[in-house]
């Protein structure tokens, strides 16, 4: 703040100061001042339209918007004078006409702005007495409830969608009396950020669906969480009642997650409750599995692994899996004699050698403030909501973003879009690097065309970029050679490199595991004996055929498991039940590289217990030195003492693969993982599974390749892949390039297929 | 940044714009939206319903207003916005002569309710419906800004003040 900038202001004799300019009801807030207000929200444009706001300003005849304000050197404000009083009295009386008196029965109640400020600012007796407006309610989808006779029209939620979510799906349609909010057109909300207009309105006119009718406000007890299902970490709030998450809302972290979270990160909690969950150890014995009590089955899964010895037992974890869990599987499999840990398991290439500390190159709330980014295989947009959601921000501000990538991605700004095969993704890559005069291995032979150059030139006037791999990228057969020239290209543009990591704590694994065989290995060669933590061998691997085929042939497989699933009764010898994120604490490591912490707040489900503590017992069982931590802030202490130098760190090795693995010939497959199919717990989210973003195992084909086939639109056709066989619905879609179809991996029905890429073949079936 | 001083435009703009209306019709609009700066070409939405409406016989279609929208390179709902907030767009199909009757506070003080009562009691219908022949549309709008000559109403371009019973009658029978 300059000195001429600043401004001087008196509010209800306190002074103040202010930037000149800020709008009043900044000021106010900072200084702790409350002034009553509906349609403002410190996120979204000042509307201006609730008038709840008004205050005294002396020398002006008419109250104010103290939203819509600027702050001028001298001002006297009086909030609670009365004119102000009076004012806002009159316009809390406006409000109530058309507001129906049915807090006993919203969902709103006890938290309900309009409640509280009718409280505090309203008078006691309407003195209305005509008929009350009623307006239908609408069906905007499985997320959302409307009950919009309570709407005060504030707006709030269609700016939310105008400029948060960057969809304007939501209108005010209609005038005066008539005025309703909605899609006009019978139409779901469909924002992967849509859960937030839940929390922009104040009043109970869109209140959550699943929660409906479930619990009032104040039995909720609330606690404070780490969201698990992507790299952003998230902040939450978890509302509990008598041991049950009830919802879940955003916490706000202005350097994480802002005030939002996405609908993947509020709705999940539904799956805690799945009838799937696990509430018992279970051993397989004679082909049907049997419920055991812990003795038992620990025991008897002591009893497996201390048969094995060194490289015959692989553990494979969920990328989501908290430190602590790591640390102590880790420490068991080394107890074992093995150093086979690994959760990248949606990766298939592991040449060339991992960053130590892969993170994305930047603080989260840097990425907003970009000049320029190019997304190589990544649907950021999907993958991780809320970093699409701050390269959209960078976007409005004029940055220039670019993906390159294997279809067509919906984006919610305009961005360039390179568009080619798997195959073809490289020549792409390469093309930037050398329009950047990068050289070496593929860049040597690319062809740079306009795009190439237009993308290189960006990035190298940009004075921050940033050159990001995503989720498609990480899943690519020719992945190191896409970092290798993604780290060209930062070298040569000036930009930072950086990961856009998978799950909730992808880069917090890599700081403990990935030191003995990796998955493709361990699968490959099947090990004689797996410990699983928190997978479903059918939809967490790039190739689940292989997956399931290495773990049906092992002698044993310990499955640490929240849920029960037909691929792991198939597969595993024993269940042990494990807490879900909520039940159990732990340290997720976000893209940031930033450790948060939580605690379990709700008692496990049945005989579940945290996976930590499974762990520890079992190398107390197996007498293995190194598990005699009493609490998980104990193990965690461990981490930090042995991780205590570690940096983020995305260098690569100086060699680039020579060879490409990824192939021209025939179809090659696109299997990227949809947004609501990552984890086992989103999986079970009914209302998620419900959204128009579930999407669903089929053969997405543009019309170019399906003429070719002779096939068209809802063909039913068997599909083969490296041996592999599954029957699919056709589904013509112009984002697919020529020469490659995309068949979404993680979802029920693409699970006996082989890897998220490689050649298929289709035949009408 | 907020959608109003920012055109929210669609992320993936039609690629056939020509093939959305006539030439005649693209020739008019394109009027309107040169007299806007560069980027606001969604100003000219009121302009083109208008256009649009008149060419489809006095209303308008969710497809028309797609079409206005994908021509304009705005999103459908705000489209959907304007043409339900302003009382001249019809979004169901109208009379030949729509009657447009002020019953906003100058003319309701000077006896508009008479006038209502005398045309929905001379046509057979109610404010909003329209007469089985096709012929007449009774509607209800608020202030023309012709208080001055209040009660009055408007039928297509043409305002008809100091109204009386007598005086509609004629006015009425005058019509085709
Ligand atoms: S639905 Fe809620 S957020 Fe939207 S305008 Fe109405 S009161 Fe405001
Ligand atoms: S908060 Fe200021 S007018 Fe609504
Ligand atoms: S009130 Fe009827 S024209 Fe103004």
């Amino acid at each position: 703040m300059s000195e001429e900038q600043t401004v001087t202001i008196e509010v209800d004799g306190r002074e103040l100061k202010a930037q000149a300019g800020a709008m009043l009801i900044d000021v106010t807030d900072a200084a702790g001042i409350n002034i009553p207000r509906f349609c403002y929200h410190k996120k979204l444009s000042v509307a201006a339209n609730c008038r709840m706001c008004l205050v005294e300003v002396a020398k002006v005849p008419k109250p104010l918007p103290a939203c819509a304000t600027p702050v001028a050197d001298g001002m006297k404000v009086y909030t609670r004078s009365p004119l102000a009083l009076a004012a806002q009295k009159g316009t809390m009386e406006f409000l109530l006409i058309n507001h129906p008196l049915d807090c006993p029965i919203c969902d709103q109640g006890g938290e309900c702005e309009l409640q509280d400020v009718a409280l505090g600012y309203g008078s006691d007796v309407s003195r209305y007495v005509e008929g009350k407006r009623v307006v239908k309610d609408k069906d905007i989808g499985p997320l959302v409830a409307t009950d919009l006779t309570r709407c005060i029209h504030c707006t709030r939620c269609v700016r939310f969608g105008a400029e948060i979510a960057g969809v304007r799906e939501l209108g005010a349609t209609g005038r005066g009396e008539h005025m309703t909010i909605g899609t006009y057109i019978e139409k779901s909300v469909d924002s992967e950020l849509s859960g937030n207009i839940i929390d922009v309105c104040p009043v109970g006119s869109l209140t959550s669906k699943p929660f409906r009718f479930q619990a009032r406000a104040w039995e909720l007890t609330q606690f404070d969480g780490i969201a698990p299902h992507d790299s952003v970490g998230s902040n939450i709030h978890l509302h509990v009642r008598r041991n049950e998450v009830m919802r879940v809302h955003p916490k706000e972290n202005e350097a994480v997650n802002e005030c939002w979270i996405s609908d993947r990160d509020r709705f999940s909690y539904v799956g805690l409750q799945s009838d799937e969950r696990l509430t018992a150890p279970m051993i397989k014995r004679k082909g049907g599995w049997t419920e055991v009590d812990w003795p038992e089955a620990l025991d008897e899964t002591a009893r497996v692994l201390k048969q094995l010895h060194g490289d015959q037992v692989g553990a494979l974890a969920s990328p989501a899996s908290t430190l602590e869990e790591l640390h102590l599987l880790q420490a068991l499999m080394a107890g074992l004699g093995s150093n086979h840990v690994e959760t990248r398991l949606r990766q298939n290439d592991f040449r060339g050698k991992a960053p130590s500390f892969p993170w994305l190159g930047r603080p989260i709330a840097e990425l907003e403030t970009v000049d320029a980014a190019l997304l190589i295989g990544s649907n950021v947009r999907k993958e991780q909501p809320l970093l699409g959601h701050r390269l959209r921000k960078a976007a409005l501000e004029g940055a220039q973003i670019s993906y390159i990538n294997p279809f067509e991605i919906d984006l919610n700004y305009a961005a360039d879009q390179m568009v080619d095969t798997p195959f073809g993704m490289l020549a792409d890559v390469a093309g930037v690097a050398k329009a950047l005069g990068a050289t070496g291995g593929l860049i040597d032979s690319a062809k740079v065309d306009e795009t190439h150059q237009a993308v290189a030139d960006q990035l190298k006037q940009a004075t921050k970029a940033s050159i990001l791999l995503g989720n498609i990228a990480a899943a690519h057969p020719d992945y190191a050679i896409l970092c290798g020239l993604a780290e060209k290209i930062a070298q040569a543009s000036g930009a930072t490199l950086g990961f856009l990591p998978q799950a909730a704590n992808s880069v917090g694994a890599q700081l403990l595991t990935g030191k003995g065989n990796n998955a493709a290995e361990m699968l490959a060669n099947p090990c004689k004996s797996y410990v699983l933590v928190g997978l479903e061998p059918a939809y967490d691997f790039w190739n689940p055929a292989q997956a399931s085929a290495a773990l049906k042939a092992a002698d044993s497989v310990i499955a640490l498991t929240s849920f029960r699933s037909p691929s792991l009764e198939q597969t595993a010898t024993v269940m042990l039940p494990m807490a879900a994120f909520t039940e159990t604490s732990g340290t997720f490591v976000n893209a940031e590289g930033i450790w948060q912490s939580f605690s379990g707040i709700v008692r496990p489900a049945g005989e579940a217990r945290p996976g930590w503590k499974i762990l520890r017992v079992l190398g107390n069982l197996l007498d293995l030195p190194g598990f005699e931590q009493e609490s998980s802030e104990e193990v965690l202490a461990e981490i930090r003492e042995n991780l205590a130098d570690k940096k983020p760190d995305n260098s690569l090795g100086d060699e680039l693969p020579a060879q490409q693995l990824s192939q021209t010939s025939g179809l090659q497959r696109i299997g990227d993982v949809p947004i609501y199919a990552v984890d086992p717990l989103v999986r079970r989210s009914m209302p998620l599974q419900q959204t128009h973003d579930a999407i669903a195992a089929a053969v997405y084909i543009n019309a170019n390749e399906a003429g070719k086939a002779g096939l068209s639109e809802g063909d039913r056709v068997s599909v083969k892949q490296d041996g592999h066989q599954a029957t699919l619905g056709i589904i013509i879609d112009s984002n697919i390039p020529d020469g490659a179809v995309r068949i979404p991996a993680g979802v029920a029905g693409s699970e006996t297929l082989a890897g998220q890429f490689g050649q298929v073949t289709l035949e009408k079936a | 940044m907020g959608f109003k001083n920012q055109p929210m435009t669609n992320v993936k703009p039609v690629d056939d714009r020509e093939s959305l209306f006539s030439p005649e019709i693209r020739a008019e609009i394109d009027k309107w939206v040169a007299k806007y700066p560069g980027e606001w070409t969604q100003s000219a939405v009121m302009a083109a319903l208008r256009l649009v409406q008149d060419d489809n016989g006095g209303y308008l279609t969710q497809e028309l207003m797609d079409k206005v929208a994908a021509y304009l390179n705005m999103p459908p709902i705000a489209v959907y916005e304007v043409a339900s907030f302003y009382s001249m767009y019809e979004l169901k199909p109208v009379g030949k002569h729509k009657v447009c009757v002020c019953t906003n506070v100058s003319c309701m003080i000077n006896g508009s309710d008479r006038i209502v009562e005398h045309m929905e009691k001379r046509l057979g219908i109610k404010l909003g419906e329209t007469t089985g022949d096709g012929k007449y549309s009774l509607k209800e709008v608020e202030c023309l800004g012709a208080c001055g000559g209040a009660p009055m109403f408007q039928i297509g371009t043409k305002y008809y003040e100091n109204l009386t019973p007598e005086l509609v009658d004629s006015i009425l029978d005058g019509l085709e």
